[in-house]
C-alpha cells in the first residue's frame, strides 16, 4: 500500500514540474538524424522497388565486371566454384532429392540479388562496385538464369522491380500451428510404449565428425 | 618427495587412476576392497600445490579457466563451409552444466567475419517511418532505463546437417549452435519510443555494421513485445564475436534475426526480403514450396552427457544430463528413455526455469553395462511436444536445413563410447 502511495506521489510530484509519467514520455535521448547521414547508410531495397538508387548497366557490362570480380568464387556462368554458391542453374530441382537454391530456382525477389551485391560483395572486397556495376552484375546474372534474354537489356531504377523471378510464388507464411498442430498437445506414452527398436542410421557409417576417435576405457 | 615441482600431468594421471580405482570398487565389492587397501599416495605423499606457492594476485588480471579445461572449447566443421570469415562454430554443450553458456563457448556465426568496432565510433540510427529519425551513441543508450533478461539464441540450421540422417558424432556437432546468456541493455520499444512511430508502421529492419551488412526484417508486434538491444552479456560487454559493442536479442526466435554489431533500424511497413530471410532461412518443404518468416524456434532437447564426445567411464551411478528449451515459453517436462523409446521417465529439471531460456535436466541412473539408446524429449508451456525426426519429416521432408528439432538419439555401447543413430 506505502509502496503504491509513493508511486502515485512521485507521478504527481513529476506532474506538478510540468512532465508526464506515462510511458511514452520521450527519454530526450538521442539526436536528430541529418539527410546525410540517413542518405550514407539507409540503402535497403524492398522487392517493390523502394529505394533503389538511380543507375543502369547492361548484361553485356555485367558479364566484364562479374568475370573480373564475381568468377573466382561463383564460376563465370554463376556454376559456383568449390563450396562456393552457384547462382544459376537448378530451376525444376526443388521437388527433388538434392534441389539446388540458386537465384533463378529458388531466390522471390530481384531487388534481393542487387541489394545483396550492393551489400555484401564481392566478398572480401566489399562495397567497391559503383551503383552502375550492381545493376549491370544484376542484369549478367539474371541473364545467367534466363530470366532476361537480351545481352543488350538495361536493367536499371525504373525497370528492376517489374522484373519476376520464376519462383515468386513458392513461398508460403510460416504455417507451423496448424500445418504441425499434431505437435501439440498430447499426453506422450511413457511405460510399454513400443515392443521392437531397430538402428535405421549411424553417424560412424558416414565418419565426417572432425574429432579424434579415441574409445574409452570402461573401468 | 622431491623439492622440485613434478610434471602436472603426471600428477594429473595419478589422480584420474585413483578415481577409477575408487569408481571401480562400486561395480566389483571384492576386487575393490583388494585395491583400497593400498593407500593412496595423492594423499600419503605431500603434493606440489600444497608445498610451493601459487601465483598471486597480479598475475591474471582476467582471469581464464584452468590450463586442465583446455579441451572445453568451440569448434567448427571445416567442409561445412568455403572459409572461416562466413561460417560457423559450435558450442561445447556437454561440457557445459548450469543454464549460463560461458561468454567464451558461445558459438560464432560470422558472414564477413568478426567486425571489431571501438564503441567510441559505434551509432546506432532509427529511420524510416518515424517522427524523428534519430541517432545514437552507445553513451545515450547506457542512460536508458535497462533490463537484464537470459534468452537462448538457437540458429534455425541447428541440427541441420541431420536431415537426412545420423551424421556428425557429438552433440556440440548437432545441437551446438545454440547458447544461453544472460544480456544487459534497454527494451527495443524504449529506442522506437525515443523515435516516435508513425502509424503505418508494421515492420522493422536490423543491420548490421559489419562487411556483410546483415539485415532482417522484424515484424513490429515482436519488436513491442520483448525485443532488447542489448550491450552486455553474462555481467560484461559483449564479446566482440557476439556482436560488440550492441546487438539485437530477439527471444525465441531464431539466431540469424539477432543482428550483431547493431548500427540501423529502419521502421516500414512491409518485410524487406532481404538475402537472409528469402534465399537462406526459408524451409523448402516437400512439395517444392517453401514456408517464410519461420522466426520461432520449436521446442527442443538433447542429452549432452553421455554422448559421442562425453562417453560413460564408470559402471554403478552415474548422471545423465541435457538442455531443453522453447522458443514459445518455458520448458514444462523433459522425459527421459533409455531403452530407445520403450519406457520413459521424466528429468529432474535443476536450476531457473525461465521464458525462452535453456533449462539443465538431470537424471541420476545406475549403469550395469548393458547397450542402451538414450533419448530426451521436451515439452513446453503451450503443451507442445517435441516429435521423433520420423514425425518431422513426414510433414517437412527432408530439403528444409532449418528447424530440426527432432528427438535425438545416442546409442551407448557397452564399452561406453556413444555414437549418432537414428531408430525405428
Amino acid at each position: 500500500m506505502s509502496k503504491f502511495r509513493n508511486a502515485l506521489l512521485l507521478c504527481a510530484s513529476v506532474l506538478v514540474a510540468g512532465t508526464a509519467c506515462a510511458e511514452n514520455k520521450s527519454l530526450g535521448l538521442g539526436r536528430p538524424a541529418l539527410p546525410e547521414e540517413i542518405k550514407a547508410w539507409d540503402t535497403a531495397v524492398r522487392p517493390d522497388g523502394k529505394n533503389l538508387p538511380i543507375g543502369k548497366g547492361t548484361v553485356k557490362q555485367g558479364d566484364d565486371i562479374f568475370q573480373a570480380n564475381c568468377a573466382v568464387c561463383h564460376g563465370e556462368f554463376g556454376q559456383g566454384v568449390g563450396r562456393w554458391p552457384e547462382l544459376a542453374g537448378g530451376q525444376g530441382s526443388l521437388t527433388s532429392d538434392r534441389p539446388l537454391k540458386t537465384i533463378g530456382s529458388y531466390w522471390p525477389h530481384v531487388s534481393t540479388v542487387f541489394d545483396y551485391i550492393n551489400r555484401a560483395m564481392p566478398f572480401g572486397n566489399n562495397h567497391t562496385l559503383t551503383t552502375d556495376q550492381v545493376y549491370a552484375v544484376t542484369a549478367y546474372i539474371l541473364s545467367l538464369n534466363d530470366v532476361i534474354k537480351d545481352d543488350n537489356f538495361e536493367l536499371n531504377e525504373k525497370n528492376l522491380a517489374t522484373i519476376k523471378l520464376p519462383n515468386e510464388g513458392g513461398f508460403r507464411e510460416d504455417d507451423r500451428e496448424t500445418a504441425e498442430k499434431h505437435f501439440w498437445g498430447s499426453e506422450p506414452c511413457m511405460k510399454d510404449c513400443k515392443t521392437d527398436v531397430k538402428i535405421t542410421s549411424r553417424a560412424a557409417v558416414l565418419d565426417v565428425t572432425p574429432e579424434n576417435k579415441n574409445g574409452p576405457k570402461v573401468e | 618427495m622431491s623439492s622440485k615441482p613434478q610434471d602436472e600431468t603426471l600428477n594429473r594421471r595419478s589422480f584420474l587412476r585413483a578415481g577409477g580405482l575408487a569408481v571401480a570398487g562400486i561395480a566389483s565389492a571384492n576386487a575393490a576392497r583388494a585395491e583400497t587397501a593400498k593407500p593412496d599416495p595423492l594423499i600419503t605423499e605431500e603434493q606440489n600445490w600444497h608445498k610451493y606457492l601459487g601465483d598471486g594476485v597480479d598475475k591474471y588480471p582476467y582471469g581464464m579457466p584452468s590450463k586442465f579445461e583446455k579441451g572445453v572449447i568451440r569448434k567448427n566443421v571445416p567442409w561445412l563451409t568455403a572459409e572461416t570469415t562466413s561460417s560457423i562454430n559450435f558450442t561445447p554443450l556437454h561440457q557445459q552444466d548450469g543454464i549460463i553458456t560461458p561468454s567464451g563457448l558461445c558459438f560464432e556465426r560470422h558472414h564477413s567475419g568478426m567486425a571489431e568496432i571501438d564503441p567510441a565510433s559505434h551509432r546506432l540510427m532509427i529511420n524510416g517511418m518515424v517522427e524523428k529519425p534519430l541517432v545514437f551513441t552507445m553513451d545515450d543508450l547506457k542512460r536508458m532505463p535497462r533490463i537484464n533478461r537470459v534468452y537462448f539464441l538457437e540458429c534455425a540450421a541447428n541440427s541441420g546437417m541431420e536431415w537426412r540422417g545420423a551424421q556428425l558424432n557429438g552433440c556440440q556437432f548437432t545441437h551446438g549452435m545454440i547458447h544461453n546468456v544472460m544480456y544487459a541493455g534497454v527494451s527495443l520499444k524504449t529506442l522506437l519510443n525515443e523515435a516516435g512511430l508513425k502509424p503505418n508502421a508494421k515492420w522493422l529492419m536490423l543491420e548490421g555494421a559489419d562487411a556483410s551488412g546483415l539485415n532482417r526484417s522484424l515484424p513490429l508486434e515482436k519488436a513491442l513485445d520483448d525485443v532488447m538491444i542489448a550491450f552486455g552479456m553474462n555481467g560484461e560487454a559483449l564479446r566482440p564475436e557476439q556482436g560488440y559493442p550492441l546487438r539485437a536479442v530477439i527471444p525465441g526466435w531464431q539466431g540469424n534475426m539477432w543482428v550483431k554489431w547493431l548500427r540501423r533500424i529502419e521502421v516500414g511497413d512491409q518485410p524487406w526480403e532481404t538475402r537472409e530471410e528469402t534465399s537462406k532461412y526459408t524451409d523448402l518443404l516437400a512439395d517444392g514450396t517453401a514456408r517464410r518468416h519461420t522466426f520461432v524456434m520449436d521446442a527442443k532437447s538433447v542429452i549432452t552427457n553421455p554422448s559421442p564426445q562425453a562417453p560413460l567411464k564408470f559402471k554403478g551411478r552415474n548422471v545423465l544430463s541435457g538442455f531443453a528449451w522453447s522458443g514459445r515459453g518455458t520448458v514444462k517436462r523433459v522425459d527421459v528413455t533409455l531403452d530407445g523409446g520403450k519406457n520413459w521417465q521424466t528429468a529432474r529439471i535443476e536450476g531457473p526455469i525461465l521464458e525462452k531460456s535453456m533449462v539443465q535436466f538431470y537424471l541420476d541412473f545406475d549403469w550395469t553395462g548393458q547397450e542402451m539408446l538414450i533419448q530426451s524429449r521436451a515439452m513446453d508451456s503451450t503443451s507442445y511436444v517435441q516429435p521423433t525426426k520420423a514425425d518431422l519429416r513426414k510433414v517437412r521432408g527432408v530439403n528444409s536445413i532449418y528447424h530440426n528439432n527432432g528427438i535425438q538419439t545416442w546409442l551407448v555401447k557397452a564399452n561406453g563410447e556413444a555414437e549418432n543413430v537414428e531408430i525405428s
